[in-house]
């Protein structure tokens, strides 16, 4: 009756036991740090383009729109605080992590999908390295440590995009902006901030990795292991989103 | 018991409840051979990848080098398959690393296989002089042909002088001139470092090759077994797959003489 139900139920399963297996091996002798470097090469200079473009001009236009909302008030001196708090608890977090999604869990499932159809992870596994420590774990560390650097730089960049349109169109001085940027921000926003892209960096990485080795038949196959691992990382942290916000909004 | 290197104990295994090979049991000693013949789809990829672990019986057990691997945690297996080695059909070389890295991977990275640094190098190129291709170190494998990525797995395959060294397809898809070369190159690794071997072939006249011929380290050619005083070739037997199910094992003899329709299809009459 309820078959319907199986599919998901059992790739969910099959995630968590990806998940687990990733866990048990975590502190498990060999560590390919090369991989691991090689990966935060891919995975944190490789986006940069992207995250300092998406992370400006969303700080260009949260300013364009807040002044416009904030001169109703007469209140455009705090544009600052607003374009600093919602950059750091909100939308470096997420676009960051989306843009991630789209670049790296698309680029990881996608080669470990290729590898899986040519056979190259069974060869891997013949030839004494288990996929989990030599592929997935390097692709885990590496998205966990670069995510939350790109983030901070998103934010970054995005209050100098809001500090632009600050300062040239709404007439604000540099240090009226500034101060009121810094001072907006309390430390549980840079916690959430940081919080955010680590839980989303685990899951792009073990989304992508867990579709790129679930991959079955040819291109076709691996196309398709792509757009699940973008469009399922994506959901998910979308949803995560709202729980990490609700908690911090509680406490 | 003990003895074999490879023993299969009525093995199934399933995909989606749909059996590639079911019920399977044989057995090969230290130093023999196998050739495994069968239509396509009949589960003899299944077989090898079974044997070293890469896949999981649903029934039945697997015992590699004495020990049940069917029990054994994946990364317990690591230490198992560093005793082997394995060419793969489509020879799976990692084409994002180049064919010096590629046969240098097992030696990097099997566990219990233990190589010096500076001895890396050396022994990747000696293999690879071995199947003659000593001037493509710094090739990838899509600049190489389909006969050359094979020779190229034969030799990682080999690399670590493995005890057990399992061929799936050696010579599919490759004109007779390079099948005879690859075949010839198998029968010298078995002979020079006496290896069992099992090897996976849709051709009878690899299976001759394997059981005729014997490589003579002092000429460097394969002569026929038994001729100039090289003993002839023991321990070499047949196995037949047919959908899944082992349908005869036996001599070359034993195979010519059968007179079931599907397995006299693989034999060449003269
Ligand atoms: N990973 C897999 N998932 C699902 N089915 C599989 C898988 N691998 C093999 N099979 C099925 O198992 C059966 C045996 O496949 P196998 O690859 O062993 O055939 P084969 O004898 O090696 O054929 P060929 O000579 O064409 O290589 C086939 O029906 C195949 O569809
Ligand atoms: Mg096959």
């Amino acid at each position: 009756m309820l078959d319907f139900l199986k599919p998901p139920v059992l790739t969910i399963q099959e995630f968590f036991q990806l998940t687990g297996r990733v866990i048990l091996n975590l502190p498990r002798r060999p560590h390919y740090f090369k991989d691991i470097v090689l990966q935060m090469d891919i995975i944190g200079v490789g986006s940069l383009p992207i995250v300092l473009l998406t992370g400006f001009f969303s700080g260009v236009v949260m300013a364009l729109q807040m002044s416009r909302a904030l001169q109703t008030y007469g209140a455009v001196s705090q544009t600052g605080p607003i374009v600093a708090i919602t950059l750091v608890r909100e939308m470096g977090p997420v676009l960051t992590a989306i843009a991630a999604a789209g670049r790296n869990a698309a680029g990881i499932a996608s080669e470990l999908g290729s590898m899986k159809v040519t056979e190259q992870i069974d060869a891997m596994r013949a030839l004494g390295t288990d996929p989990i420590q030599k592929l997935v774990k390097p692709r885990l560390i590496a998205t966990c440590v670069m995510l939350p650097c790109l983030t901070a730089i998103a934010d970054f960049v995005g209050m100098l995009g809001g500090f632009m349109i600050a300062t040239l169109l709404l007439h604000l001085t540099s240090a009226e902006y500034w101060n009121g940027a810094y001072r907006a921000l309390a430390y549980d926003d840079v916690v959430q901030g940081l919080l955010k892209p680590f839980v989303y960096a685990i899951v792009i990485s073990l989304v992508g990795c867990f579709y790129g080795l679930r991959t079955r038949g040819g291109t076709q196959g691996v196309g398709l292991a792509t757009t699940q691992a973008v469009v399922v990382s994506i959901v998910w942290i979308f949803v995560l989103n709202a729980f990490i916000t609700k908690i911090f909004v509680s406490i | 018991m003990g003895e074999s290197v490879l023993r299969f104990e009525h093995v199934t295994v399933a995909f989606d409840g749909d059996p590639a090979i079911e019920d399977v049991s044989f057995s090969i000693d230290a130093g023999e051979s196998r050739v495994i013949l069968g239509a396509a789809a009949s589960g003899k990829t299944v077989i090898l990848k079974t044997a070293l672990g890469l896949l999981r019986p649903d029934e039945g057990r697997v015992l590699l080098f004495g020990k049940d691997i069917t029990v054994l945690a994946e990364q317990d297996l690591y230490d198992l398959r560093a005793r082997a080695g394995m060419l793969f059909q489509e020879s799976a070389l990692f084409d994002s690393l180049t064919i010096e890295e590629n046969v240098a991977y097992p030696l990097e990275n099997q566990k219990l296989v233990d190589v010096p640094n500076e001895q890396v190098r050396p022994r990747v190129a000696e293999a690879l002089r071995f199947v003659e291709l000593e001037h493509t170190l710094d090739k990838l494998p899509s600049e190489l042909s389909g006969g050359m990525r094979r020779r190229v797995g034969i030799a990682r395959a080999n690399v670590t002088a493995p005890q057990l060294v399992l061929y799936d397809s050696p010579t599919a898809g490759l004109d007779p001139i390079t099948a005879n070369n690859i075949m010839a190159l198998i029968v010298k690794e078995r002979d020079l470092r006496h290896a069992t071997t099992i090897i996976v072939t849709q051709r009878f006249q690899d299976g001759q090759i394997m059981a005729k011929y014997r490589y003579n380290a002092s000429g460097k050619t394969l002569e026929r077994a038994g001729s100039n005083g090289s003993g002839a070739v023991q321990g070499l037997k047949f196995l037949v797959m047919k959908e899944g199910r082992l349908v005869f094992e036996g001599s070359e003899e034993e195979l010519q003489q059968s007179r079931d329709a599907y397995i006299s299809k693989f034999v060449l009459r003269h």
